[in-house]
């Protein structure tokens, strides 16, 4: 019991003044309807959400409106019935005042509601059942983060601690306290469901203990319980002990380490808010639209917590509280880690659970900071143990290597050390503009890897396709060259020796048939027999020079081996001739000589 | 004798060494220019030739063969300075006529307009224009570098150089540098380190 009891201070922290009664005095009002509800289609990792719906189209509360194609990321529902009359860019709640595409709901009066079949029995269903009831309800991690319940739950580690986080330790927020005051009873039943959902050994409720009504009506609900493993723990007030990971030191003395998340050491943290979105999701079928949120500050009359539909303006907010108010700033979030939006029009989203309308002096403007007197106090109240102060030289002169060797990554952004710090300076401001440098700077570099990668792939390409038409074209001019050379060599050689002994052979048959008329030279007559006999061994020579030719073309197979063939016939042919001739002549002149000598 | 021994010992052992050195130089020779890889990889890989190279790698081999590092008109003087950093010379201005901190283009067709005529396609150093003869032809932004090598051959003119918005997931953080320090108290305080 006494190791149960044992709690691990949280290193580092403030405290900051708390604000906190400014809204938690009354119980949790109702907000008029609003005239419009804008629904942005973007989820926070990048991803465009898909409507379902088409401008014209009449709408139920709770009615699926928008899909991602993604598992990362939460359905959007219709939070108000009423007809959607556009789909096109509106202001979010952003601190850069940019629009993205957004669902624009006019409301009506209807009060047509659409719920998912409620599952009263939750304790004999399966698990997939529940978290994909999860899923369909839209549910988002209220605390803050709003990252897709449903992810959570299906962990890659056996969880066996939940811890659900009523801490709520930024001053001004009062959303989870009034929740937990009002519907104790429904956030167990949540945390019940976790439990079963996830298989878990056990689950602590933790709470600060500057809400003592709030940790009275939890110890009520759990008194109810017939189990025993929900255990509540009061941890003391100090900020930031609601971080999660700084939540789960204090609890269990064991830290995440840099990169993990809390799954790695068997645990998952839940805000209270989100465990109370899951019970009305699984046992009364309805889908997240709306939630608690304070609206605070010294600039609004009658500050308190609204249930608010989702996608509610801002303005519509303001003017239920003040009307015509001109506000100073408008807060989104705490005054730690809460954000300056721009612009009034902006809807609340699901994870917005507080807005400040602050005077002037409350939560003046940033102002001219005085220069680092390198004091270290930003390094003690750090609650990651960073170096915040060399974080900021690092931020400042753009060492942007340094400050992720120093682990800028793992700043939570708690604002703690711009708290302290006796010269004013934004110091989380500094680390946000150098992570968000870095991440630019990490992105370039896998674009500009793209871009190199298809460059090189192009030239690569280009090359190849050059080399190509190169080759085919040597390949063209070699065929061409074999063929010519074999003209050359066979075909055409071997004719033009036959020409010549052909010219030779006719000017002897000439000469041979001229002592036909005139048998008067015999000097002559006996020179062409011998001319002829020569064109004819002549004819012979190229005959077996063909032959040869053939036979090596036929070992070779070859394809010139018809075209040989046919001249080799040819050359035959005329070699017979040739003879033919020569005999004739020899046989004539035998006989004129005869005659001669006769 | 001593002497001699000495020098025998010394010599021995230059022996060995250079024996070492020059089986080394052979054996773990690095391939390619691993300084040219890493200026490449500094280079911002739009391929637009404005240095008057064929591409960021030309360049990269080009300044690892002594010519300036301030020919990068897409990288700005962010890629000048790292350049110098990486090669340990001084930073010297930008060699162009425009910003020194550019800003990012994306080429778009316009499809009403193109006549198919794929010069564009063949220009593309990233083929990041799809298209065939006749066809309208576009460009996929995501991949477009915004070095303008299409814009010139297109006959029609039907290319523009676009900014690219910025939208909720490309936006980041403005420096908090818009306060004045009353007094330098410390050297560090100054603008620079």
């Amino acid at each position: 019991m006494s190791n149960n009891d044992k709690l691990w201070p949280l290193k580092g922290g403030i405290h900051p003044a708390q604000m906190k009664d400014v809204s938690n005095g009354t119980p949790i009002k109702q907000l008029s309807q609003p005239k419009e509800i804008i629904l942005p289609l973007n989820h926070s990792n990048g991803a465009m959400a898909t409507p379902c719906v088409n401008v014209g189209d009449q709408v139920k509360k709770g009615q699926l409106i928008a899909t991602f194609n993604i598992p990362v990321a939460t359905r959007i529902h219709a939070s108000l019935s009423g007809t959607i009359t556009a789909i096109e860019p509106r202001a979010i709640a952003h601190v850069s005042g940019l629009q993205a595409q957004s669902i624009v709901i006019t409301t009506d009066q209807s009060g047509q509601i659409e719920i998912l079949p409620k599952i009263d029995d939750w304790k004999s269903v399966s698990h997939d059942l529940l978290i994909r009831r999860i899923e369909e309800a839209g549910i988002a991690g209220l605390g803050g983060a709003g990252f897709p319940t449903q992810i959570k739950y299906r962990p890659h580690t056996q969880i066996n601690t939940l811890i659900v986080n009523g801490v709520e330790c930024e001053p001004y927020i009062t959303s989870d306290d009034v929740l937990m005051r009002e519907h104790s009873e429904q956030i167990v039943e949540g945390t019940l469901i976790a439990l079963k959902i996830l298989s878990a050994k056990d689950a602590i409720i933790a709470i600060e203990d500057n809400k003592p009504e709030a940790i009275g009506a939890i110890k009520a609900a759990l008194n109810k319980l017939d189990t025993y493993n929900i255990r509540l723990r009061v941890i003391p007030t100090k900020y930031p002990s609601g971080g999660e990971k700084q939540l789960i030191y204090i609890l269990t003395g064991q830290e995440v380490s840099s990169g993990n998340i809390p799954a790695s050491l068997g645990i998952l943290v839940q805000n209270v808010g989100t465990l109370y979105a899951l019970r009305q999701a699984v046992v009364d079928g309805e889908p997240l639209t709306q939630r608690v949120m304070t609206l605070t500050g010294s600039a609004v009359n009658n500050p308190g917590n609204y249930w608010v539909p989702i996608g509610t303006p801002i303005q519509h907010i303001m003017n239920e509280s003040t009307r015509d108010l001109i506000p100073h700033k408008i807060v989104m979030g705490g005054p730690m880690m809460g954000f300056d939006v721009p612009d009034a029009n902006a809807p609340i989203s699901k994870i917005t659970n507080c807005i400040i309308i602050p005077t002037k002096q409350e939560l003046p403007t940033f102002s001219d900071s005085n220069p680092c007197i390198r004091c270290g106090k930003c390094e003690q109240v750090c609650p990651v143990n960073l170096l915040p102060q060399k974080l900021y030289w690092n931020a400042k002169y753009h060492e942007w290597e340094q400050a992720e060797l120093n682990s800028l990554f793992d700043c939570i952004e708690c604002g703690a050390c711009s708290w302290i710090c006796p010269s004013e300076i934004s110091l989380v401001q500094y680390y946000r503009y150098a992570k968000s440098e870095i991440k630019k700077e990490h992105l370039d570099k896998v674009k500009s890897d793209q871009a190199r990668h298809r460059f090189e792939d192009r030239q690569r390409r280009l090359e190849k396709l050059a080399a190509e038409k190169e080759s085919k074209r040597k390949a063209r001019a070699a065929a061409a060259a074999k063929i010519q050379s074999n003209k050359d060599n066979t075909t055409e050689s071997v004719l033009d020796d036959q020409a010549k002994a052909d010219i030779l052979a006719s000017l002897a048959r000439v000469k041979a048939k001229k002592p036909k008329l005139t048998t008067k030279v015999l000097d002559t007559k006996v020179v062409d027999t011998k001319a002829l006999e020569l064109a004819w061994q002549k004819t012979e020579d190229v005959v077996l020079k063909a032959k040869a030719k053939l036979l090596i073309a036929q070992q070779e197979n070859s394809a010139s081996v018809p075209a040989l063939t046919t001249a080799l016939g040819k050359l035959e042919e005329r070699a017979k001739k040739a003879k033919l001739t020569w005999q004739d002549a020899v046989k004539f002149d035998a006989t004129t000589i005869d005659d001669i000598e006769q | 004798m001593i002497i001699i021994i000495a020098i025998l010992v010394l010599l021995s052992l230059a022996g060995v060494f250079g024996a070492l050195l020059g089986f080394s130089a052979i054996r773990f020779k690095p391939e390619g220019d691993p300084v040219v890889a890493q200026i490449d990889s500094l280079l911002p890989q739009t391929q637009c030739g404005q240095c008057g190279h064929p591409g960021c790698k030309p360049y990269a081999t080009a300044i690892a063969n002594g010519e300036a590092i301030n020919k990068c008109p897409p990288g700005g003087m962010a890629t000048v300075e790292a350049i110098a950093n990486l090669l340990d010379v001084d930073v010297v201005p930008l060699d162009a006529e425009t910003d020194e901190n550019p800003i990012p283009l994306v080429a778009i067709i316009r499809e009403d307009e193109c006549i198919g005529c794929t010069k564009c396609i063949q220009a593309c150093p990233v083929d990041a224009i799809l298209g065939a003869a006749k066809l309208m032809h576009t460009v996929i932004e995501s991949e477009c570098t915004g070095c303008d090598l299409c814009l010139e051959p297109c006959p029609v003119d039907c290319i523009d150089m676009v900014e690219i918005p910025t939208t909720i997931h490309t936006w980041s953080w403005s420096p908090p540098e818009n306060h004045k320090l009353k007094a330098n108290l410390i050297v560090t305080d100054g603008e620079s380190l």
